[in-house]
Order: C-alpha cells, then structure tokens, then sequence
C-alpha cells in the first residue's frame, strides 16, 4: 500500500491545487489587469488561478470514499526512498559534475548513481553500464552531435 | 476531389522518398518499435527523449521521425502484451486477456501474425480517412475566427482531461496546471514577465523538453523503479514461419479487423478518445456481438484481431485534428504540436496550403513506415522477443543520461536540466496524489495560443463575453461550448451516479503495471 489513504489524498491534492491557484494569483496581482475588452497580462494568471482554486475546493469536497479510486490506490508504489533518491542524485550529480569535470565524468556518474536505485543493482553492474553509456554518450553526443560541452575539464570556466 | 487528392498524396510520396526524410522516418520507427517491445519504455517519454535531438532538423524530417516513434510503438506494444501479458502500452492492455491465452496454446506467433495484418489494415483506413477528411475540415476551419477558436480549444481541453483515466475533476485540475504552467514567461502582447518570480531564466518561458522529460521521464522513473516487474518468458519463443495464420483464423478474423477499423477511426475523430478507449470499446463490442462469447479470455482470435485493428485505426485518425485544426487530442499529438511549434510553424487550419510538405510528407510516410513495420515485425520477431528480456535496471539509468543531455544540449543551458529534476519530483508528487499528469503538457501546449485567441475575441467583442454562445452571428462557436457543457453534464450525472466514463465499457480486470504514462 501506498503511505497514503486515498481520502487524505484527495485532501492533500486538493490543498495542493488551491497553493498553486494562490501562487499563480498572486503572482497576476502585480501585473496590470485590464478590462475584459482589453485585457491585461494579469488578467489570465488571475481568472486561471481562482479556476484552480476553485477546482482544488471540489477536489478535496468530493474526496471518494471507494470504487475506482480505492483500486488506484492500490496501484500506488511502496516507500522506494533509495530508488526515488538516486534517480534524483543522477541527474544533480550531472549538472554538478558537467559544470566542473566535463561530459564524460558527468556522464558517468549520472548512470552509475541512478542505477544504484534499484535493489538488484551491483557495484560491479552499475559500474559497467556506466562505462558503456560514457563511451557511447561521448562518442555520440561529443563527436557526432557536437553537443558544445568538453569531455575533460577542471574547474568552473 | 478525389484526383486532387491522389496529386497531394503523390506530392507527399515525393517528398517522404527524399533519402534524408526516409532515413529519419525509418530511425524514428525503429526506435519507436523498440522501446514499445521494451517493458517500462512508452512513446511519451521516447518521444520526450528524442525531441531535443530534431531542434537541428529540417521540420519534415523531425515530424516524420516523431510520428514514427508513436506508431512504430503501437506494434511494439502487441509483442509485449501478446508474449509476456505485459500491458505496457495502455491501448495493448486489452490485447492481453486473449493474446496471451493463445502464446501459452502455442499460437502466439498467430496472434502475431493477426496482428500485424489487423494493424496495417486499422492503419490504411486510418491514413485514407486523413486524406480525404483533413482538408474538408480545414476548409471550414479556415472560416473560423477567434471566438471560433476559442471554444474549440475549450471542448479539446475539456475532452482531453475529463475521458482520460482517472477522475475528470483531477483531469480538469491538470488541465488547468498546464494553462497556467503555458503563461509563465514574457507575456506576448506587452512584454510583461509573468510568473517568472524574478528568475531570469524564465523569461522565456517553461521550455516544453523540460516539463515533457520531468513528467514523463523523471517522474515515470521514479514511479516505475524498485518495481519489480515478473517477465516470464517461457513462451516466448516465435520462429518467423510460426506467424502466418491458417485460411480459417484470417476467416474468423476477417470481421473483427473491419469493426475494428471502423470503431477505432471513429473514436479518432471525437477529442480526447485515443487509441487505448478505442481498443476497450471493440473488445467489449466484439464480446457483445459474438455467437461464443466464453471463448473470449481463452484465446480468441477475434479478441486480438479487433482491438489491435482499432487501435492502429485510431493512432492514425488522431493526426486528422491535430495537422488539420491544429487541436491535439491526445498527450503524444501535443508533443507533435509542440515539436513543431519550436520549429517555427504555426500549427492550425492554415499548415496544409502553408506546408503542404510536411502534411503531405507525414502521409506519405505513413504508408511506407507502416509496410516497413509489418515487414519489420516479421522478419525481425526473433530480435524483438529477445529485446522482451533486457531488464529495467539497465534502461532507466541510460535513460536518465538522455533526458539530462537532451536537455542540455536543447539550449546548451544547466538550469534546464535544474528546472527538468525539479519538474520532475513535482510530477512524482502529482502521482503519488492520483493525478495524470499527461493533460498538463496539453494545457501547456494550447495555453498561449488559447490566450492569444481569447483576447483578441474580447476585442473584437468589445468586451462582451457571451460572443461565444451567440447562435446569431456563431453558431460554430456556440455549438461547440454546447458540446463543452453537455461534457460537463454527462461526467457530473455519472460522477453522481458513481461510475466512470471508462466503466461504462465493460471489460474484465486487465493486469496494472507501473509505466503508462499516456492519458
């Protein structure tokens, strides 16, 4: 089971789409927003967000109770903090390393990180596929694709 | 009319042979063929994947590719649920309950083979439809004016998020996101940055790879990993010669491809019915109308030959409003939309006098791509059924490395790959709270340009907001914001009712696995 019930999912989902309706609202205030004839740039971000708003109020009103949702639920993943975690660590350790060492380390540690996300992933698996991706990435995306982006590099320039 | 047709097809072969267009057409299948045979791997993200990589293509050629990815997975999608029950691809779902019967009665090749004849029947039809009704619809498209527009792209978005699965509230709510998700940027007609909260980078807006790969790459991946998906694939062994069907199963078959066919170009043409509501609507009708309805779910051929005919019929009838009104009925037709978009075409009614080669080009190609799919999945089943077994801890990670370099290289920019992470963990959230995140890419695609109309409509109006539903001077207009309402209508009685659009189809349980993506 999910860590959600789906009632409090609901609930939350709704809170979720009223933030996001106050944000976009808000942010429409500080723009002029003009008359329905001539309209302003804050018109739409105003009237779009109070829609959300709205639609979130409903959302978390009629929260179900069973049927379809209930099998949704079930279809929700389990807690997976190590696979969650490393799919994002791959991609940050990209930027992070693309900035400072260049594609071909920053590669590698894209795929090796986010391969180590899931359970039956070896050390020695995880290191292989990243050397196999590097060599291709580079090879493709370095020299076929002339993607601006050196393959070694040290240092922020 | 139907000599000036023959003339544009015949144009439009022209410009698909051009070596460069053909060689594209034939990656863009291929890979499209390959990552649908792959479980965990949809057209969405592959298509998300790919997208950075046409921004240095000629237009024709990129569309060509993209579209071939969409259809290309269609046929991959039928080898996975047929030999490993793995309803990957939501419109093969279906296909399983009498296409895995079959390969464990050793008859899976057969299934194979009446499903490669079914889809390229389902497909034809579907092409033909495209030429002959797309321009009778952007003939009167053409007359449209902005008020016109306007509840047109009213009723898509409506449609697109409320007849999608889950629940139409939460649809609508996506719909909505992506409306407001399309505004951030400089605002078209004053210049005035809009949600941008101070980030420079912003300034140009949400680019399009960056929301596609956080929603339908990161997220899905998140969603998808540590899930353990059980392949077994003792049965899937086909030898080629296994494939042709006997006299007596292409005579059983024979009707369910042409119903199918027909119902699958007609879910085509109603907005936001795709592929995957066509195929549950011809099984269930196939099972009504047969003599042995308890052969269905044990493997009857009719229960493969009729979805899949459906299907096929209806990925290619979902271009029709998408090249002709320029209204995406589905996610994959929104990122085409948006594919061509950043090459500087406008899409809508007026694309086919403005690029007569691409619209022309993209029918063309899809006669050759589809006789080279069916030659494809043919001669090559003994790879695709080995490809069935690479494992998705190897995919994902590799996957991973294409959406950061996809999306660095789109602008040569970071924060992209920054906004790409972040996009994606929102996504994962919007999962996790039984939202489909897939209308938001169609809110986001149609925004702007729903804007644009809507302000000029107002204009014109002087500011009178019942424009749209003023039988006298626009009944078009009016009659599409009644069929806005009468949407809204039926999902509320239904709602009350406390059944679902899709129950009321009713199917057996299909298997759930994680990735599906498409709405």
């Amino acid at each position: 089971m999910g860590f959600l019930s789906h009632i409090k999912r609901d609930y939350y989902a709704g809170a979720l789409m009223v933030l996001i309706g106050l944000i976009a609202a808000n942010d429409g205030r500080g723009y002029s927003i003009g008359t329905l004839r001539q309209m302003g740039p804050g018109y739409f971000p105003i009237a779009l967000g109070i829609i959300l708003i709205f639609l979130g109020i409903l959302i978390a009103a009629t929260a179900s109770t069973g049927g379809e949702a209930h099998e949704e639920a079930k279809a929700l993943p389990h807690n997976e903090w190590r696979g969650w975690f490393c799919i994002i660590a791959g991609p940050v350790s990209f930027i992070i390393l693309g900035k400072l060492t260049g594609l071909a380390l920053a590669t590698f540690a894209c795929v090796f990180v986010s391969s180590l996300g899931d359970r039956h992933t070896t050390l020695r698996g995880g290191l292989i596929l990243a050397t196999c991706v590097t060599v291709f990435g580079v090879l493709v995306f370095h020299y076929l694709l002339k993607i601006p982006m050196p393959v070694f590099k040290f240092g922020l320039s | 009319m139907i000599a000036t047709a023959l003339q544009d097809l015949w144009y439009g072969f022209g410009v698909a042979l051009e070596p460069h267009n053909l060689l594209w057409c034939f990656v863009g299948i291929l890979v499209g063929n390959m990552v649908g045979v792959l479980p965990g791997m949809g057209p969405l993200a592959t298509i998300s994947i790919l997208l950075p990589l046409t921004f240095g293509m000629k237009p024709v050629a990129a569309i060509l590719m993209l579209a071939g990815v969409y259809y290309g997975a269609q046929y991959g999608g039928a080898i996975c649920s047929i030999l490993l029950n793995l309803p990957c691809h939501p419109p093969h779902a279906v296909t399983c309950l009498d296409g895995y019967p079959m390969t464990k009665q050793g008859r899976g090749g057969v299934a194979l083979g009446i499903t490669v004849i079914g889809s390229f029947i389902g497909a034809s039809f579907g092409i033909t439809e495209m030429i002959f009704l797309a321009p009778v619809l952007v003939s009167v498209a053409l007359k449209f004016g902005p008020a016109e527009v306007c509840s047109l792209m009213l009723l898509g978005l409506l449609a697109g998020s409320t007849l999608a699965r889950g629940s139409p509230l939460k649809g609508v709510a996506m719909t909505v996101l992506g409306l407001i998700i399309g505004i951030c940027g400089a605002d078209i007609e004053t210049g005035t940055p809009r949600l941008t909260f101070g980030i420079l980078e912003l300034y140009d807006g949400v680019e399009i790879v960056a929301l596609a790969l956080g929603l339908f790459g990161i997220a899905e991946f998140m969603k998808s990993v540590n899930q353990d998906i059980k392949i077994d694939a003792k049965y899937a062994k086909v030898r080629v010669r296994d494939m042709w069907p006997s006299k007596d199963d292409m005579r059983v078959a024979f009707f369910p491809w042409i119903r199918g066919t027909l119902i699958g170009s007609m879910c085509a043409l109603i907005p936001g019915t795709g592929p995957t509501i066509a195929s549950f609507v011809s099984y269930a009708t196939e099972k009504k109308i047969s003599r042995h309805p308890e052969k269905f779910g044990r493997g009857a051929i009719e229960g493969v030959a009729c979805p899949e005919a459906s299907t096929h019929s209806s990925v290619q009838g979902d271009f029709i409003p998408t090249m002709s009104l320029g209204i995406p009925g589905d996610t994959v037709m929104a990122l085409l939309l948006g594919a061509l978009m950043i090459q500087g075409i406008v899409p809508g009614p007026q694309l086919i006098s403005q690029h007569p080669d691409i619209f022309w080009g993209l029918i063309a190609s899809f006669w050759i791509g589809n006789i080279l799919l069916v030659i494809l999945n043919v001669l090559m089943i003994g790879l695709w059924v080995k490809l069935l077994a690479v494992p998705y801890k190897l995919l994902y990670p590799s996957a991973l490395f294409f959406v950061c370099i996809g999306v660095y290289g789109a602008n040569n920019d970071m924060f992209q790959v920054m906004l790409t992470i972040l996009i994606g963990m929102f996504g994962y959230v919007l999962l996790l709270l039984g939202f489909h995140p897939a209308p938001i890419l169609l809110g986001f695609v149609l925004g702007p340009r729903f804007e644009e109309n809507f302000r000029r409509a107002m204009l014109i109006s002087r500011g009178d907001i019942t424009v749209f539903v003023d039988i006298k001077n626009h009944p078009i207009s009016t009659a599409f914001v009644g069929l806005s309402v009468l949407l809204i209508a039926v999902q509320i009685y239904l709602w009350i009712r406390r059944t679902n659009w899709t129950a009321l189809v009713k199917t057996p349980k299909v298997p759930v696995t994680p990735s599906e993506a498409e709405g």
